[in-house]
């Protein structure tokens, strides 16, 4: 699925990652881990670069819409799919055959009577499970994810984890929560300073054997 | 004139409602349509050849394009229409690129790589963009009815029109009433300009407009293809050696003596005038800024600016001229007000959000230590923005008997020669072009920004 040899990224001329290699099979479920600024964001982002046709990704912050409502946000996974004179309709008036399938996807989510609210004026948790909703909508099996649950509560988290890890094949998540990434994932890769220091399964793994990621 | 100032008639006018009707329907249908295809244009902006037509069009100003479509359409609401409509088309295409390059690129990085770019600038771009760009569509329609009223200058039916015919019967108490109107009219924009009521008045605008244009079409064709063609080129029978040498004479005659002396009295005129805006500006931003002033010497201050920025440099111009004889001095004070207003209106807002120490100094030493640097680098942005608009304005003046472009332009007009008209119009774009050009390459290096500092650049 994803095959990474050797690389080395960056912005503006500073490398971030410095010879990473990867390589994650289909249905794996994989966490990144380390501190902020270790590479997690690049590593995702390179992994979406790479894999674009067939991935979907949810940014830092989600990446969603503010003022459309969470149908038109799920629908916009698919907007390759339709004529762009199709796709203006739509906007201005959702139409019943586009409306069924993302309805179905919003009620598992919970979101269904939220479909035609604008996703500004939603609780964090909604907003997270629309931006899962429309990564679904958009490639149903693989699932990158920045950091998609270090806004919302610890009940509301693993609820979500818990929904993407039912639902997507392959997942590969960057996370904050140590806790929450042994506890969901199958697999872990530790960065620092840009490179792979950890990667081992999740399985008879204790928190404090990560700790040396976190130390200076 | 003083006396006239403080005895406003306001019903002096012939056919009053019907000139300030044709001055907000003009100005409502030229930034609508002007909208709607700098929207287009938008679409395709990323294109070096679009961005620079649009810098060509707005380069051109509304009274010079009121001249040309004057020849073709003569005084009909379709030559009002165009003469609005092409050059904020060029001005909406570039803020609302400038708008949507802005705004959060996350939503349209999640995008399926083959989406098609219309779909993804709808979906991913433009919704959470649409507040901005409402409201300066909405400051651009109150611009559009400035310069509505000054196309009466050139004789359309609309305020500027009925201005200058009070003003040379010195008829003072109708200058001051129908100004006193105009002013009630942008004052109160924000009650009756209501997003539902939109389509109604542009209905109502363009029914009434109908049937308002014989459209010759012969003197349009004549206008372009003959018109306007370099006078030697268009009397040669073919095109040799002659015909070129003509040419360049003909060149060199229109450039020794109109377009260089133009630009020499253009030029200084602008530079002296933008550093007048700006000490104007930094005058004046106090008396809005809650910093400096209580509530009701604020207000008299907000009406102040209001008066001044609703007033266009044009017709301010015109009046200091009617007072002052022709130089350049009206001038220069019509712009620096006109613009100052609008750069300390914009200032004194900014400083509204400033939040002081609790030991902070108070009055001059407040201003000089404290708010003035704060706020400098975005009133020097701000500046730098009017010097193309500046300059736009200094050459257009000419058209009141100052010796900038615009005089040149003018006469070129008033004696047929459009050739000639034509080739200085040119200029003048180019002139702008330049400082458009010149301006953005300031600011990007000295990183002037507009939009307050968020810490994100």
């Amino acid at each position: 699925m994803f095959d990474l040899q050797n690389v080395t990224a960056g912005y503006g001329g500073k490398d971030v990652l410095h010879g990473v290699s990867i390589h994650i099979k289909k249905g794996e479920r994989v966490s990144f881990i380390g501190k902020s600024g270790a590479g997690k964001t690049t590593l995702l982002q390179l992994m979406y670069d790479k894999n674009r046709s067939n991935t979907a990704i949810i940014p830092q912050d989600w990446g969603l819409v503010k003022s459309l409502s969470v149908f038109h946000n799920i629908y916009m996974g698919k907007l390759n799919e339709k004529p762009t004179w199709y796709n203006i309709a739509n906007l201005i008036h959702p139409m019943a055959g586009e409306v069924e399938p993302v309805r179905e996807i919003a009620c598992k989510l919970g979101l269904e009577e939220k479909l035609f609210t604008p996703v500004g004026s939603l609780s964090g948790g909604q907003k997270l499970r629309t931006a899962i909703g429309r990564a679904f909508y958009r490639s149903g099996s693989v699932l990158l994810a920045d950091e998609p649950v270090s806004a919302v509560d610890d009940h509301q988290s693993r609820e979500v984890l818990q929904y993407v890890n039912d639902t997507f094949e392959t997942v590969v998540l960057s996370m904050h929560d140590v806790d929450l990434a042994l506890e969901y994932s199958d697999r872990i890769i530790g960065l620092k300073d840009g490179q792979v220091v950890v990667d081992t399964p999740t399985r008879g793994i204790k928190k404090s054997d990560l700790d040396k990621l976190y130390l200076n | 004139m003083a006396k006239g100032a403080v005895t406003p008639d306001f019903f002096a006018t012939e056919n009053l409602v019907g000139t300030f009707f044709n001055t907000v329907a003009f100005a409502l249908l030229g930034v609508a349509f002007g909208s709607i295809a700098g929207f287009f244009l938008t679409l395709v902006f990323h294109h070096r050849a679009v961005k620079v037509f649009c810098a060509f069009i707005r380069a051109i100003h509304e009274l010079f394009w009121a001249l040309i479509f004057l020849q073709i359409f003569g005084l009909t609401p379709v030559t009002a229409l165009l003469a609005i409509a092409i050059p904020y088309s060029g001005v909406f295409a570039k803020v609302y690129s400038e708008i949507l390059e802005e705004a959060d690129t996350a939503p349209l990085r999640t995008l399926h790589p083959e989406t098609s770019r219309l779909s993804a600038l709808l979906y991913a771009r433009l919704p959470d963009s649409m507040p901005h760009i409402l409201s300066y569509t909405l400051y651009r329609f109150e611009c559009g009815l400035r310069s509505s009223a000054v196309l009466g200058f050139v004789g359309l039916p609309t305020i500027g029109y009925h201005l200058e015919s009070a003003f040379a019967q010195g008829n003072y108490s109708e200058v001051s009433g129908l100004l006193i109107l105009f002013y009630l009219v942008i004052a109160s924009m924000r009650w009756w300009v209501r997003p539902k009521l939109l389509p109604v008045y542009l209905f109502v605008s363009m029914f009434a407009m109908r049937g308002g244009a014989e459209i010759n079409w012969e003197n349009g064709y004549r206008f372009f293809a003959s018109d306007i063609v370099p006078h030697p080129v268009r009397v040669a029978e073919n095109f040799d050696l002659t015909t070129m040498m003509g040419l360049l004479e003909w060149t060199r005659k229109l450039i020794m003596t109109q377009a260089y002396p133009g630009l020499l009295e253009t030029i200084p005129l602008t530079m002296i005038a933008l550093v007048c805006t700006g000490v104007f500006a930094l005058a004046t931003f106090p008396l809005i800024s809650p910093l400096f002033f209580g509530a009701r010497l604020r207000l008299a201050g907000h009406i102040f600016l209001v008066i001044i920025r609703s007033t266009p440099e044009y017709i301010l111009a015109y009046i200091f001229l009617q007072l002052w004889g022709p130089s350049a001095i009206p001038a220069i004070l019509a712009l620096s007000l006109h613009n100052g207003a609008i750069i300390g209106h914009l200032i004194g807002r900014r400083t509204e959000k400033h939040e002081l120490r609790q030991d902070s100094s108070t009055g001059l030493n407040l201003y000089a230590f404290e708010t003035l640097p704060a706020v400098y680098p975005n009133f020097m942005a701000f500046l730098f923005y009017r010097w193309e608009i500046i300059m736009r304005e200094t050459a257009i003046l000419g058209i009141l008997g100052i010796h900038t472009l615009g005089f040149y332009i003018d006469s070129s007009f008033s004696d047929m020669r459009f050739d000639r008209a034509f080739f200085l119009i040119l200029i003048t774009a180019l002139l702008n072009i330049g400082i458009d050009w010149f301006s953005g390459f300031l600011r990007r290096r000295l990183r002037l920004r507009t939009t307050p500092d968020d810490g994100k650049s």
